[in-house]
């Protein structure tokens, strides 16, 4: 089996005498969907926060891309091409949609200790975050201030952002949270597209759209994930009907 | 439009002292000259506080280190301003960058106190420095020498400088808040935690932010120990700082201005509530003087309720957009 592009080997947090993550082992083939699937407070966004780089973990090892990451800061993270979106939509309110992305791409693209020459002039960096907005269907919307941008919206730029550093993985947390049904399907469709070039880690609570997009899913149940497996696998392990999906059919 | 105000507002400035001049009442030029120094002091901590997001409640230790350095090099013999200023501003650049360093790995509340107590650090240290007249202060037994035929002592050739220098600050600091330093401060400054997240290392630059800050409060530092002739531990006290953020606030939080509205609201007001009598105010409240403060905090009270963004914000079409 080809070398995983990222994988989490024995990782462990406590707050307190809360273990919120738990021993957690987790690889992530390259080009491939994998979801995280579990109840709510299992610890899924605790994990992305560690991978991400925001919350040291307190033992375990994460390796990116053949190299060791654990002690990596964040932004060094995002660099090497691991980035994250939030549950909780985090994009920079005052500015348009075209500064927001414009800010993500000038991360990777040059000095940012430049205090001369005005960066509205700077063409390159307008020009690709036009292609990105047209990407996640804001292309009309590049002046507006991002904070008047509707829930929808905000969760497209949300997204945007974080494809905006160019990442090889892309953690995506509850990407669709509070989205009505129909931007819900535009959005699980443009997962399903943006796969083709990058690696994504998906936690999800929409559990059709999970089936249907991933490749593999792990489940996270109070800190520990109990199985990981394909979709198919995953619909027929008895603890992970009884954990999960049980609560769900019976709700 | 932007460019014609700023056009506008400097011929006001050079004419001032003619005028003045002319109507006898230079003692206006040096009040001018103080209100320029503040300003620019309240400028380089709105570009911290303001544009930055970085609530600095220890900005009068960068604007004290300054005067002291500046005033030390005129008692020590080098009064040139061409090596005690760049040297005012080096001191107080490196006072940042050990404050910076440490103060910028907490948030919050802890920000404002750790800056706090590490400006009280020092305005006991100056208080301690015996060799150059503790908590007496330091007279200057001549104000710094220029060249080029320009005379510091004269007050209307001070002002000129003062002006000048402010001039310069303001335009560096447009230049700066526009280009790709500026933007990403100002986004930090918005949401810290996304920057870090789509790939920048936020805390150097908050402390490279924080350091140009510092060295620009310890340059108005030396010119108001020039004016006064005379420098003190008082300059550290941080009542100090809290006047600059006043200014700050008064004249705009992130405003380019804000920091000169400020300046000129504040100790406008100040001036104007303790040295004239205001027929009507007097008429309705005979001992208004003895309690000028009051008014001044009256003033504050009304900007933060009516005015959130300042006085800037009044007339700023942007500020409305992005409110």
């Amino acid at each position: 089996m080809a070398e995983p592009l990222l994988a989490i080997r024995g990782l462990d947090k406590r707050f307190g005498g809360i273990i919120a993550t738990d021993r957690v082992t987790l690889e992530v083939a390259a080009g491939e969907i994998h979801a995280l699937i579990g109840p709510n407070g299992a610890g899924k966004t605790t994990l992305i926060a560690q991978i991400s780089g925001s919350l040291a973990p307190d033992t375990g090892q994460i390796v990116f891309a053949g190299a060791d990451i654990t002690k990596l800061a964040q932004h060094d993270r995002v660099r090497a091409g691991l980035a994250r979106s939030y549950q909780i939509t985090s994009i920079f309110r005052k500015f348009t949609v075209a500064e927001n992305l414009a800010l993500a791409v000038q991360a990777r693209s040059g000095s940012s200790f430049s205090f001369w020459r005005p960066v509205g002039v700077e063409t390159a960096l307008v020009d690709e975050a036009r292609q990105i907005a047209t990407q996640i269907g804001l292309q009309d919307r590049l002046g507006s201030v991002a904070g008047t941008l509707s829930h929808g919206e905000q969760r497209s730029l949300e997204v945007g952002l974080a494809l905006a550093t160019n990442p090889k993985l892309v953690l995506l947390d509850e990407p669709t949270a509070g989205m009505g049904p129909d931007e819900s399907h535009r959005m699980i469709d443009f997962i399903g597209r943006i796969r083709e070039r990058l690696t994504v880690l998906l936690v999800e609570h929409d559990m059709d759209a999970v089936f249907r997009l991933a490749d593999r899913i792990s489940v996270l149940v109070n800190g520990a994930i109990i199985a990981t497996g394909t979709p198919a696998e995953i619909r027929s392990t008895p603890e992970v009907k009884r954990a999960y999906l049980g609560e769900e059919a019976s709700a | 439009m932007h460019r014609a105000l700023a056009a506008v507002l400097l011929l006001i400035a050079i004419t001032f002292p003619l005028v003045m001049q002319s109507l006898d009442q230079v003692y206006y030029v040096t009040m001018a000259s103080r209100i320029l120094i503040y300003a620019l002091a309240a400028t380089s901590l709105n570009l911290v506080l303001g544009f930055g997001g970085m609530i600095s409640f220890g900005h009068a230790a960068f604007v004290g280190a300054g005067a002291y350095t500046a005033s030390v090099m005129i008692v020590e013999g080098l009064p040139s301003a061409w090596i005690g200023w760049p040297l005012a501003m080096a001191v107080s650049g490196l006072l940042a960058l050990v404050i910076g360093a440490i103060s910028l790995r907490t948030r919050g509340v802890y920000f404002i106190m750790i800056t706090l107590a590490f400006a009280q650090m020092i305005y006991y240290l100056t208080i301690s420095m015996k060799a150059y007249g503790g908590d007496e202060g330091l007279t200057l037994t001549q104000r710094a020498s220029l060249g080029f035929g320009l005379d510091l002592k004269d007050d209307i050739t001070f002002y000129y400088v003062v002006l000048a220098i402010l001039s310069v600050v303001i335009y560096l600091i447009a230049r700066l808040v526009d280009a790709r330093f500026g933007r990403v401060i100002q986004a930090i400054g918005e949401n810290e935690t996304r920057m870090e997240a789509i790939g920048y290392p936020v805390y150097r630059f908050k402390l490279f932010c924080f350091v140009i800050a510092g060295a620009l409060g310890g340059l108005a530092g030396a010119l108001l120990a020039n004016q006064n002739s005379y420098v003190n531990p008082g300059i550290l006290h941080w009542t100090e700082s809290g006047k600059l953020m006043i200014m700050v606030i008064l004249g705009g939080v992130g405003h380019l201005y804000g920091g000169l509205i400020g300046a000129i609201g504040l100790l406008g007001l100040e001036e104007l509530l303790a040295n004239h009598k205001i027929a009507w105010l007097a008429a309705l409240y005979p001992n208004y003087q003895q309690h000028s403060l009051l008014g001044v905090g009256v003033a504050m009270l009304a900007v933060v309720l009516y005015a959130p963004q300042g006085i800037a914000g009044l007339f700023s079409r942007k500020a409305n957009k992005r409110g």
